[in-house]
């Protein structure tokens, strides 16, 4: 760790919006000087550190800031006040195919591309199969690249960022256009960035692809700096905020249109008794209270499992359940979930609730961490991790 | 991995150097791509238009040149031809330098780099087909002219250079000036114009110096036409290339003085305005 990969101190940044964006001489002349502009203020004294060798997500709402701090810190945009600082060669992606010129072929643009990325020749003749072959663009190299699809824009431009080796790279939400595959092998390109020490600042909306690969992240609201820190927490107060979570009673979060409530959560034994701790593999039960305050159509009823640290292990609904009511009438009810063996390994869970419409587009309700329980020790047993599976090993036998 | 780190400086310098490179490159590369002539075009326009002034010029409206000093060459289209070029470069690296910020504002905005860069590789890309355009013609006036254009060929280069300063600080001042106000590309279209007509594209010196005679015997009046036509650099520039290509001559040393300074004073002017202005180009782009 040690020094910071990129220190931000102090900046501000503003713009000049023209009221009726007049360029012209012809203002200037009459008016006697530059048309009339009023200052926006885009970042408002965000002042932190990026260490070296993290995954730094930064989030926030669209036009909080995001992408003005990212082109500061590419020294593209002038802070107008304050300083950044960063450390070794910089690279960034920051919207499509940055630089690529749409007349020449996929083979020139990744020469052009890269040497505006700082590489010498030798470097790009040397990466540039890997280049190709990360991008997977192979049988379309040498057409112009007006011909490609924009996935195959990004995946080209982001092969050649990732190829400068950079010591930071700085990542303007490419990876939303890319397929799932091309997703999977930039998050492992993230992964591997990290291992070597490299350091990774990327904006997304994908909060929840920001909580399993960043280690920190930053807030930015309105051009200031609400928090920063762990980057589950941080995902945590956005997405909060972001879907207008309030405090439940009971403990927990919850948000939704209210048209469904879930009252609460309770861990039943194999008799139905409410338990704060049960063995691996006993058989337990979910118990939901829920009160519809209007008749729903179709609601689908959902509870996910994560450990107390935020990892998601396990989500399961009325879908897959096949457990979708018709409807639910005005009035209270409630429903079990039963788990025959709970395979756990010995920690803390955390339970959510929710209920959403059966197109899981509108959820009238969600209920976060408001059930936390004990799993102890039982059968079958385990080395280590999260979860148990029946499992079981031979002894070891020569092979002749 | 790495066994001997260059420092930054002279890394940043080699990186720079190399991004020119490509970036002329690509200039010079995208410009005819997909045209069934490719880069012969480079040539077809610039022998349309000698064609054209030669007939408008030299046949219908009878504009006289000497023949060459040394060469003896008369035809008129050989005489036209130096000036088209060379203007032609002049005032086509202009107006490309000048809008080479905004036409790659896509990627003055996504990725950092010295914003002058995209200024020069504009003007060098103008300028390599300029060289080829130019060899054209050495060849042309050594067919008609004989080989004694030879022993003054390698005076194109020092002139190629300058001329290249030369558009380049015009081209950077007006770069970044034409981010801010727009109108210019148009005002531009118009002084160039002019600026063309002032240069003696299609007519030699020794037709203002018959006007300004003619003007000071019928009314008296000097007007001192003849300097004033030739305070102007392109001026300067087209009657270099002349005296080589057309004359056989070496350029006065008067004419290299003036050459040098026009150069640096458009040089030092265009890159101090480029400095002071690129700074927030991206954001008014
Ligand atoms: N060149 C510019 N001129 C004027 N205003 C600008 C300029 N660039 C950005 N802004 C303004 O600055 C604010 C922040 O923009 P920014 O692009 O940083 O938002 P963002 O956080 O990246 O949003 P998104 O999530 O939509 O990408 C916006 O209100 C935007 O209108
Ligand atoms: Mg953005």
């Amino acid at each position: 760790m040690g020094e910071p990969a990129v220190s931000v101190d102090h900046v501000s940044k503003h713009f000049r919006v023209y009221s009726d964006r007049n360029q012209s001489l012809k203002a200037t002349v009459l008016s006697g000087r530059r048309a009339k502009y009023q200052s926006f203020q885009a970042l408002k004294d965000v002042d932190f550190e990026v260490p070296q060798g993290t995954t730094f997500g930064l989030l926030g709402r669209n036009g909080s800031g995001k992408s003005t701090l990212l082109k500061c810190m590419a020294r593209i945009l002038n802070p107008n006040s304050g300083s950044i600082t960063t450390r070794g060669r910089v690279a960034a992606m920051l919207e499509v195919g940055s630089g690529f010129h749409p007349e020449l072929s996929g083979r020139e643009n990744v020469y052009l591309n890269g040497s505006i990325l700082g590489m010498s020749r030798q470097e790009i003749d040397r990466k540039f199969d890997q280049i190709v072959d990360f991008s997977g663009v192979e049988q379309f190299i040498d057409q112009p690249v007006k011909n490609y699809s924009s996935g195959m824009y990004v995946r080209l431009g982001f092969a050649v960022s990732i190829h400068v080796e950079p010591d930071v790279l700085l990542v303007d939400e490419v990876l939303a256009v890319g397929d799932m595959e091309f997703q999977d092998k930039c998050l492992d390109k993230f992964a591997q960035f990290r291992d070597e020490g490299r350091t990774v600042v990327v904006v997304s909306h994908g909060v929840e692809q920001m909580r399993s690969f960043c280690d920190q992240a930053a807030w930015l609201d309105h051009g200031t700096l609400q928090a920063i820190g762990e980057a589950s927490d941080i995902v945590d107060r956005y997405s909060d905020v972001g879907h207008g979570a309030e405090e439940a009673a009971g403990g927990g979060k919850r948000y939704g249109t209210g048209e469904i409530r879930i009252d609460d959560i309770h861990l039943l034994d194999a008799d139905g008794q409410p338990i704060e701790s049960a063995p691996t593999g006993s058989a337990v039960a979910l118990r939901l209270r829920y009160t519809a305050n209007q008749r729903v159509e179709r609601p689908v009823f959902g509870v996910s499992l994560a450990t107390a640290g935020g990892k998601h292990l396990w989500s399961y609904d009325g879908l897959a359940a096949g457990a979708v009511p018709d409807s639910v009438d005005v009035g209270s009810g409630s429903l079990d979930i039963r788990i025959d063996r709970l395979a756990l390994m010995p920690d803390l869970f955390d339970v959510n609730a929710d209920v959403k419409d059966h197109h899981k587009t509108r959820t009238f309700d969600a209920l976060e961490r408001s059930l936390r329980f004990q799993v102890t020790s039982g059968s079958p047993r385990a080395a280590g991790g999260s979860m148990v599976l029946d499992a079981s090993m031979t002894m070891p036998r020569a092979e002749r | 991995m790495t066994t001997t780190q260059p420092s930054p400086r002279a890394a940043e310098r080699d990186i720079t150097f190399n991004l020119l490179k490509n970036l002329t490159l690509r200039e010079i590369r995208a410009e005819y791509k997909r045209t069934a002539l490719g880069r012969v075009w480079s040539l077809i326009n610039p022998l349309a238009q000698i064609a054209v002034y030669s007939l408008v010029f030299g046949l219908i409206l009878r504009v006289a040149v000497a023949p060459g000093e040394n060469s003896g060459i008369e035809f008129f289209p050989a005489w036209i031809g130096v000036g088209v070029i060379v203007w032609g470069f002049i005032s086509g690296s202009i107006s490309a330098g000048m809008g080479s910020l905004m036409s790659n504002a896509g990627l003055l905005t996504k990725v950092y780099f010295p914003r002058w860069v995209l200024v020069v590789s504009t003007v060098l890309a103008k300028a390599s087909t300029f060289a080829t355009e130019l060899l054209v013609l050495l060849v042309i006036m050594l067919v008609i002219g004989g080989p004694a254009v030879l022993l003054y060929a390698a005076l194109l280069i020092p002139l190629l250079v300058l001329t290249c300063v030369f558009a380049l600080g015009i081209a950077l001042l007006l770069s970044v000036a034409s981010v801010y106000f727009r109108d210019l590309q148009h005002l531009w279209t118009i002084l160039a114009q002019v600026w063309m007509y002032a240069s003696g594209v299609m007519f030699s010196v020794d037709i203002v110096r018959g006007a300004q005679e003619a003007i000071e015997a019928e009314n008296g009046v000097s007007l001192p036409l003849v300097t004033l036509f030739q305070l102007n650099p392109a001026e300067r520039f087209l009657s270099a290339y002349r005296d080589v290509l057309y004359d056989f001559t070496v350029p006065g040393i008067d004419v290299w003085l003036q050459l040098i300074a026009w150069s640096a004073i458009s040089l030092i002017i265009g890159s101090l305005v480029f400095r002071k202005l690129a700074r927030n180009i991206v954001e008014e782009i």
